[in-house]
């Protein structure tokens, strides 16, 4: 196969590349903009990052956002991998169909639509049975039922792709069926599960549809907070939060997926090792 | 009956193996249960929520809706139904105009999507196996960022006293800054920037597994590489091409975000208006039967999206 770009390709995907990442790296830019003024360049500071610090709103929405994020990870994780394991090894039964269509709708359902369904079920339940209060718990339930859709999604293509032989080699030297899943095959499902953590944690870290829909008085979170500044226009303290928020997000990602790669080339190398 | 056959009807007419083979074989829906019942309860059973709501009065209380289902004091159960909402959805023409916006709006910026997104697709496919996941990284990083973020980052290009109009007017192509900010032009601009990645992944999926050997023979038979590109390439890069574009089209016609902050009056989205319909109005049932209506017409596009994926999946 030749490997041959055509100049018009090469220059389609340094345009799209460009589009994606001119407006990120300009905003980064300006957030070191000493002068107060966002259109006019007053040298280089780092002062907007130091009042970031003495802001209370900001950082009380940012640390309900992480502590939102974490339990919301955790618990997609577990819930996203139980469905995933569901779908992968039981190929029958009642409702099989239903749970793949609960997994995969969030996907693509307009947030909007689930964000206002949710508050109905929220209020209506708070009317009924006094529980729950809008606030901390109604958006990591939120937050959960989209975030374990991704966790399915990514671990249920690594479950698929799981060799069995060692699984079904430990039930037959008698370990039950629980036990030969958590000794052979959850080991190599760690990378996909880390990733699916922190994938979701940024997913709720940047929610503010839905987030905006189902949380009660007094529960801002970090992007409830700077929707409110932003819509006001460009200001440069939103810049330095906006920078330290892609860049955190950016780790999180880009170790996600040096995770993946590296549980990747491992399996591979096994699979070489197997052969020989 | 032949005595050969084995299936579940004979299985079960023989004598159940014993010790605890109940747990055994209903054991696994201690897996099955958890997330089924929690997504059934907090994604789906919503749903039913927002289409009894949407049968419901205003009132002022809490909740801002009446029941529809009441007991008399002489024991009589009625059933309210309010079907106002929805004839209200049809006589005022804000709610068919706002989703043919949305409509026309989330269709050009699919179409402007994909013809971006697919030689995209195409060139990181073309590329070297270690090649294609650093730029399938730099394509999946700002998949992840957030999108309020990014449309604020936009924000800081296009507007007025941005770096567009900066530029422009120190070359001096232009003399006047350029109104960008709060015009159609801007939410087609910042759509195409927030959903570009959804429309590279999966054509990227599907074009990578397309098998060369399919063009060399066309090549060898005489065909331009046009032609091979219109009769082999496209139709086998369509489960990617429907999948891309659902995947942009539906959050598209939804969208809050990016109308609110970069568009203007006049750009009046389906998202923005069950938005002001549910924090401005606080007319709930009204909003509910917004979302009813919307997700009716939805339901093809998911429908069709769901197909294309199962079968790019199973491929």
């Amino acid at each position: 196969m030749e490997n041959r770009i055509s100049p018009f390709l090469m220059s389609m995907l340094c345009i799209g590349i460009a589009i994606l990442y001119i407006p990120i790296l300009v905003l980064i830019g300006y957030s070191f903009n000493a002068s107060a003024l966002v259109s006019v360049w007053g040298g280089f500071s780092t002062s907007w990052y130091g009042k970031l610090m003495h802001n209370d709103q900001i950082l009380d929405a940012a640390w309900l956002s992480l502590k939102i994020g974490v339990v919301v990870s955790t618990g997609a994780v577990i819930l996203g991998t139980l469905a995933a394991i569901a779908l992968v090894r039981f190929k029958i039964f009642r409702g099989r169909l239903l749970l793949t269509g609960m997994v995969n709708a969030p996907l693509v359902m307009p947030e909007i639509i689930t964000g206002i369904t949710q508050l109905l079920l929220f209020v209506s339940m708070l009317h009924l049975l006094g529980w729950p209060h809008r606030g901390f718990t109604t958006i990591v339930i939120a937050h959960i039922a989209f975030c374990s859709a991704y966790v399915t999604v990514t671990v249920q293509s690594r479950l698929a792709s799981a060799d069995r032989s060692l699984e079904e080699a430990a039930m037959d030297l008698g370990s039950g069926p629980v036990r030969a899943f958590i000794d052979t095959t959850l080991p190599s499902l760690v990378p996909a599960l880390a990733s699916s953590w922190l994938l979701s944690f940024t997913l709720s870290l940047d929610d503010l549809v839905i987030s905006s829909f189902v949380s009660g008085p007094g529960a801002s979170t970090l992007p409830m907070v700077i929707f409110s500044k932003v819509k006001l226009g460009v200001s440069p303290d939103v810049n330095a939060l906006a920078s330290v928020m892609i860049c955190l997000v950016g780790v999180c990602v880009l170790f996600a997926g040096y995770l993946m790669r590296r549980a990747e080339r491992q399996r591979v190398m096994d699979a070489q090792m197997a052969e020989r | 009956m032949t005595p050969a056959i084995y299936d579940e009807a004979t299985a079960n007419a023989l004598p159940r193996p014993p010790r605890g083979d109940w747990l055994k074989r209903q054991g696994k829906w201690l897996i099955i249960l958890p997330p089924m019942l929690f997504l059934l309860v907090f994604f789906l059973i919503p749903f039913g929520f927002a289409l009894v709501i949407s049968f419901a009065d205003t009132a002022v209380r809490v909740p801002p809706f009446t029941d529809i289902l009441s007991v008399s004091p002489d024991w009589h159960i009625h059933l309210t139904l309010n079907l106002g909402n929805f004839k209200y959805l049809f006589s005022d023409e804000v709610y068919g105009l706002s989703y043919l916006y949305s409509l026309k709006t989330a269709f050009f910026s699919t179409v402007i999507c994909l013809g971006l997104g697919y030689p995209m697709a195409y060139a990181i496919a073309r590329t070297s196996k270690s090649t294609q996941s650093i730029l399938l990284l730099i394509i999946i990083l700002p998949f992840w960022t957030s999108f309020l973020l990014r449309v604020y980052a936009l924000e800081g290009i296009i507007r007025e006293t941005g770096l567009l109009n900066t530029a422009l007017l120190w070359l001096g192509v232009i003399d006047h800054p350029l109104q960008i900010m709060r015009t159609t032009f801007a939410v087609y601009l910042g759509i195409i920037y927030s959903y570009l990645p959804f429309m590279v992944l999966p054509l990227f999926a599907t074009l990578e597994k397309l098998d060369h050997s399919l063009l060399e023979a066309a090549a060898d038979l005489g065909s331009p590489p046009w032609r091979a590109f219109i009769e082999v390439t496209l139709p086998l890069s369509m489960p990617g091409i429907i999948a891309g574009s659902m995947l942009v089209f539906i959050p598209a016609i939804g969208e809050f975000v990016i109308p609110t902050l970069l568009g203007g009056p006049d750009n009046l989205m389906i998202g923005r208006v069950l938005w002001d319909e549910f924090f401005g109005n606080r007319d709930w049932p009204v909003a509910s039967a917004v979302a009813i209506a919307f997700l009716v017409l939805l339901v093809g596009p998911i429908a069709l999206y769901q197909h294309y994926s199962t079968k790019q999946l199973e491929a």
